[in-house]
């Protein structure tokens, strides 16, 4: 919300601080400056001048040279505006002075422009005649401002006087940060009472006095409420013999200053008084309305309404419409109906001034498409009270102005008005919750700026809350109060002082901050994607058809395509931040991540999906697929899972190469899988190199990992090594050679070591060359020979069933 | 006799003096004082001393054997220093070559951010747990005091999966979920990642994340609430730092407040960092609406608390000067690299 200070200090006469203090009081008893904007920023040295006369320039066909009196003396200026002439009032910069921009109203520098006096084609010129645009304002906000020349002053002004004063400029707009509780701020005397309470000055808003001929309202119109659950009020008046014209200046400014475009008299009212009290307003032309009767009652389902922008609109029974005898007029808190809109020739005008249910004019408004001024304030929920206030402030300036005659009375429909609300005076809460020590009469004192009424009943104090104050309903909301205007700065800082916590990670934190350590420790860098992503990701992963996966968490109102499904796989995020990476040409990149994947429990969805915790890791350039077991294997030692790791080959992924692929086994559990990308997913991906991912599902993880350690001592005894060289089928995994191993070397197997592997010339077609180092030790004695033997004899003869052959 | 030896013991020094190697030297040692050497067989021939002399003989034979001795060991060590000396002057290395680096990985930004957030609280006794980021609106937004027509609710901020279920747009949730389990006195931290429907652009993202904070005890005040934000701000962002509380409104907490820290880069004089204004907006915070704790279970009239809530992007971004939040989402391995 923009609003002048000129219009806030007209309720808060003695209000008097900088622009700066203002902001500052204002931001800390709660309402918030977003910013504040001098208008007559960059205006320098400019008066009211008056053209004494105007001549041909010599040289020039289109300039023409100016005498112009500004008071103390006549200067002459050359100008090539063509409104000027002899006796016009203009505002005029003087050598030295600055104006905001350039005439043609494109965007203002920032420093303004510096007027100096010099020569136009010959002649001299010692200063600017200026337009409304070098004035940093539009002719939007000065209507009587000429489309291309001079801003002409009403004959009245006096010459000499300061030009931007007289203007209306000398002033600051101010923009607030309104929150969604205060919807009486919402409203220039809102923002003033505030004001008010704030510096401790006196609030004073505009005296509304009874007016009104003799005759009566309800002579002219009658209100019919038929759905009270959106409607709680509508006051409906009449002002007759309508004169349209321009309303006064003052009034102009002020809403220019606002952001409002002046229209004419009657316009300008209402959004005056929409300005001013917050609340919205309606005009009809009385003549329009059929049978003299306004009906409020729920749109028909599928009807249309042309509103009086001209666009057809389409209703529904949700949608509230203000109707006569006959048909509709205007969709209520939005817009006017195009039948019964004001024109220039407007006899009598009916106004409205109604309370709507808020929620449903926020939702009308967004089906209907068009959200209005009206809207945007009525689906905040305002307090009926405001509307007969609101209603009469506009009547009386109707009167004062001079633009129609009022009609006595209103007619008021309405659902009977909420009594004001009761709440106990609890001054030891508030101190308590606040952690505060202010004093009974110091909280009263704040709750009289705030005109909370304060009455004893039965030798209690009861605060009476005002209407328009909906937002304070129990403690906790007077004890806001209270520090509002005591000073957040005020309140003390402490500690809190109950009994002492035991801070800490959760467990499965623990077990996530060392996967992302060891990763980092492996090279690897933390990555982060989106948790949606588009179902085509299935399809570029070669996902089957009835692939499970592709039952998915599904966005019912998602950005786009791209982000509609919640991920049920990890590696979309992981691959395309691999191919970016390859495609901006960075060489050996490593990534991981951690974050869920989400597995619906049943689809269409009906309860929480699972949340799965992925560590997924993946990278391309120097390494290979045993890089990234390695990885995942110094992981799951640092959480404390020692045993032996199993590789199962037929993992049946189809986005990783059938040949190098593998799930990771613990103790018999599938722990997640690892491999090398699929040469196609790769092309999906845009990837030209070979890449390589692991995933681990860290629920499966979590149950094997501990941070115990136990010392088992360091080895006394000798340890016996062994070596054997192998002859071994092709199909045999080293694998199964290690199971065997581990099966059959006895107690005393301390540990085995692959240390050679070779295909080639050298060994028969269908087979590799496998060499392994087997360590013994027992840890109560030296072995000796013959334990070992027994030992290897076993292995040996294990490996002979495998149609493996000892080489020599 | 004494002569003999006096021969030997000169000879042996002259031969020492003129070696160049410690094999030689051990020659010597050994033609002397070997089994078979000068000195031994002199020992050897003692026999033929008489009784009454021998001892005198036996001492010149001793102090010989030790001089030489001692001679011999001075000069090897001299020789072995030497050599290791000359050793090392052809083992001269450039210190200025590059370094061989273990290529260690880097954390993300966000994840910088969130230890160190989650450093603070721990060593103030929080507990850091976690909820679910699919969530039902109850928690999301009803427990939290946002009623079915308040306009937060509204389709263009958040994303549903059907009626009942949604993707969460505050880490507040938890609050619940924490309160809901009875245990109190609470004191944790809740970071995750959070959804609204905004496009991506340099400030904006649909997926971000938040660290929610929920003090629940006997006598917690809105001073205590001061108090440990701004330790929090002095620990996140030096010992300089001054905080400012603004009123504030949100639907789960009151009093509420915004909280300015000075601005880390002018200190608070004012730069285009801060716009100006020497102050930053860092978070949201507020004395537990009673109603909220009623709704879980909590007795008002016996518990009070506090809650924050801090966008971790935001920290991350000022924290670290990034100045497009969608570097965050890139993975770009030169932008990680600087972490």
């Amino acid at each position: 919300m923009n609003t002048a200070l000129s219009w806030i200090k007209a309720y808060v006469p003695e209000l008097e601080c900088t622009d700066q203090e203002y902001c500052d009081a204002m931001t800390l008893s709660g309402t918030k400056v977003e910013g504040f904007e001098r208008t007559d920023k960059n205006l320098e040295k400019i008066v009211v001048g008056q053209i004494v006369s105007v001549e041909k320039h010599p040289d020039a066909d289109k300039l023409v040279v100016c005498q112009v009196n500004i008071g103390t003396e006549t200067i002459q200026i050359v100008t090539g505006a063509p409104n000027v002439f002899e006796g016009a009032k203009v505002p005029v910069v003087l050598d030295g002075g600055r104006v905001a921009g350039g005439h043609d109203g494109s965007p203002l520098p920032e420093e303004g422009i510096k007027i100096k006096a010099g020569k136009l084609r010959g002649v001299p010129s010692n200063g600017m005649m200026c337009s409304i645009e070098e004035l940093g304002s539009s002719r939007e906000l000065y209507p009587e401002a000429p489309e291309d020349g001079i801003y002409i002053f009403e004959d009245d002004v006096e010459v000499g006087a300061d030009a931007v004063e007289v203007l209306g400029l000398r002033d600051t707009v101010f923009e607030y940060e309104i929150t969604s509780n205060r919807v009486d701020c919402y409203s220039v005397l809102g923002i003033a009472r505030e004001a008010a309470a704030t510096f401790r000055k006196p609030f004073c808003p505009p005296e509304v006095k009874e007016t009104g001929n003799s005759e009566k309202a309800s002579d002219y119109i009658s209100v019919e409420i038929q759905a009270p659950e959106l409607c709680s009020r509508y006051i409906a008046r009449v002002c007759k013999n309508i004169k349209i014209g321009p309303s006064p200046k003052w009034m102009q400014r002020r809403l220019a200053a606002s952001g409002i475009r002046p229209i004419n008299n009657l316009v300008d009212i209402t959004n005056y008084v929409m300005e001013e009290y917050g609340q919205p307003m309606h005009a009809f032309d009385l003549s329009t309305i059929a049978g003299n009767k306004i009906i409020v009652r729920r749109a028909k389902d599928g009807e249309e309404f042309q509103t009086l922008d001209g666009q057809m609109r389409k209703l529904d029974s949700e949608v509230l419409m203000i109707c006569d005898a006959e048909k509709e007029v205007a969709i209520a808190g939005i817009m006017g109906g195009e039948n019964s809109k004001i024109t220039d020739d407007v006899q009598t005008v009916l106004f409205e001034a109604a309370t709507f249910n808020g929620p449903n004019i926020r939702k009308s408004a967004k089906r209907v498409g068009v959200r209005t001024d009206a809207s945007g304030k009525f689906e905040k929920g305002l307090d009926p009270r405001n509307a007969e206030a609101a209603i009469n402030r506009a009547c009386q300036l109707i009167e004062e102005l001079g633009c129609g005659e009022v009609v006595g009375g209103m007619v008021d429909a309405k659902s009977p008005l909420a009594e004001l609300r009761e709440l106990p005076f609890e001054p030891e809460k508030y101190n308590k919750l606040l952690g505060t020590n202010v004093s009974e009469a110091d909280m009263l004192e704040i709750f009289k700026r705030l005109e909370i009424e304060v009455v004893e009943r039965d030798g209690e104090k009861k605060l009476i809350i005002p209407s328009f104050r909906q937002d304070l309903v129990g403690m906790a909301d007077i004890a806001e109060e209270v520090a509002r205007f005591f000073g957040y700065d005020k309140i003390p800082t402490t500690l809190p002082s109950g009994e002492s916590t035991n801070g800490k990670l959760s467990y499965k934190l623990r077990i996530e901050q060392k996967a992302r350590d060891i990763a980092e420790y492996c090279g690897f860098s933390q990555g982060m994607s989106y948790s949606f992503e588009s179902p085509k990701v299935f399809d570029k992963l070669l996902l089957p058809a009835d692939d499970e996966l592709r039952k998915t968490v599904t966005i019912s109102n998602p950005l786009g395509e791209d982000f509609s499904v919640m991920r049920t796989i990890s590696l979309n995020g992981m691959l395309t931040s691999l191919s970016t990476n390859f495609n901006r040409r960075n060489k050996n990149v490593k990534l991981y991540e951690l974050g869920n994947i989400y597995l619906p429990k049943a689809v269409p969805v009906t309860e929480l999906p699972d949340e799965r915790m992925q560590f997924t890791l993946g990278f391309y350039g120097d390494g290979d697929f045993f890089t990234l077991k390695g990885v995942i294997e110094e992981f799951l030692e640092s959480v404390g899972m020692k045993n032996k790791k199993e590789y199962d080959p037929n993992a049946g992924k189809t986005f990783l190469h059938p040949g190098r692929q593998a799930l990771i086994r613990y103790e018999g559990v599938t722990l997640g899988y690892l491999g090398e990308v699929h040469p196609e997913v790769l092309d999906n991906y845009n990837i030209g190199t070979k890449a390589y991912v692991a995933v681990l599902d860290m629920p499966a993880v979590v149950p094997f990992t501990t941070f115990d350690r136990k010392y088992e001592g360091i080895a006394k005894f000798p340890a016996v090594t062994r070596d054997i060289s192998m002859v071994v089928p092709k199909n045999v995994l080293v694998g199964q050679i290690e199971e065997l191993i581990a099966q059959r070397a006895g107690k005393n197997l301390e540990s085995y070591k692959l240390f050679d592997i070779y295909e080639g010339s050298q060994i028969k077609e269908g087979y590799k060359s496998v060499a392994y180092s087997i360590t013994f030790r027992a840890k109560d004695r030296t072995l000796e020979e013959s334990d070992i033997a027994a030992a290897m004899k076993k292995i040996l003869n294990g490996l002979e069933q495998m149609g493996i052959e000892l080489r020599q | 006799m004494k002569a003999k030896l006096d021969e030997i013991r000169q000879r042996a020094l002259e031969q020492i003096q003129a070696s160049d190697t410690t094999d030689k030297l051990n020659e010597i040692r050994v033609s002397i004082l070997g089994k078979k050497g000068e000195l031994t067989s002199v020992l050897k021939s003692m026999k033929d001393v008489t009784p009454e002399d021998r001892p005198k003989v036996g001492q010149w034979v001793n102090e010989t054997r030790a001089e030489i001795e001692k001679v011999l060991e001075e000069s090897r060590t001299r020789m072995e220093k030497a050599v290791r000396e000359a050793k090392m002057k052809s083992e001269v290395i450039d210190v200025t070559l590059p370094a061989k680096k273990a290529e260690i990985g880097h954390r993300h930004p966000n994840t910088i951010a969130l230890e160190e957030i989650e450093r603070i609280f721990i060593g103030m006794g929080y507990e850091v747990v976690e909820g679910p980021e699919v969530e039902k609106d109850y928690y999301n937004f009803e427990a939290l005091n946002i009623p079915a027509d308040h306009p937060a609710k509204d389709e263009q901020d958040t994303f549903y999966v059907n009626g009942d279920i949604l993707l969460r747009t505050q880490t507040s949730g938890v609050q619940v979920h924490e309160m809901e389990k009875g245990k109190l006195p609470i004191r944790m931290i809740a970071p995750g990642r959070v959804f609204r429907a905004d496009e991506v652009d340099a400030t904006h993202s649909p997926s971000f994340h938040q660290v929610e904070g929920l003090v629940i005890d006997k006598n917690v005040t809105f001073a205590d609430l001061k108090g440990t934000l701004a330790e929090f701000a002095k620990e996140l962002f030096g010992e300089e730092t001054k905080v400012k509380f603004r009123p504030h409104h949100f639907p789960f907490t009151e009093p509420s407040a915004e909280m300015d820290v000075t601005c880390f880069k002018c200190g608070g004089k004012g730069c285009r960092f801060c716009k100006g204004s020497g102050w930053i907006e860092i978070l949201g915070c507020g004395m537990v609406h009673p109603h909220v704790l009623e709704m879980s279970g909590i007795n008002p009239e016996e518990y009070s608390g506090f809650a924050f809530g801090v966008g971790l992007e935001r920290i991350a971004l000022l924290k670290y000067e990034i100045d497009d939040m969608r570097l965050l989402y890139e993975n770009d391995i030169r932008f990680l690299r600087q972490f």
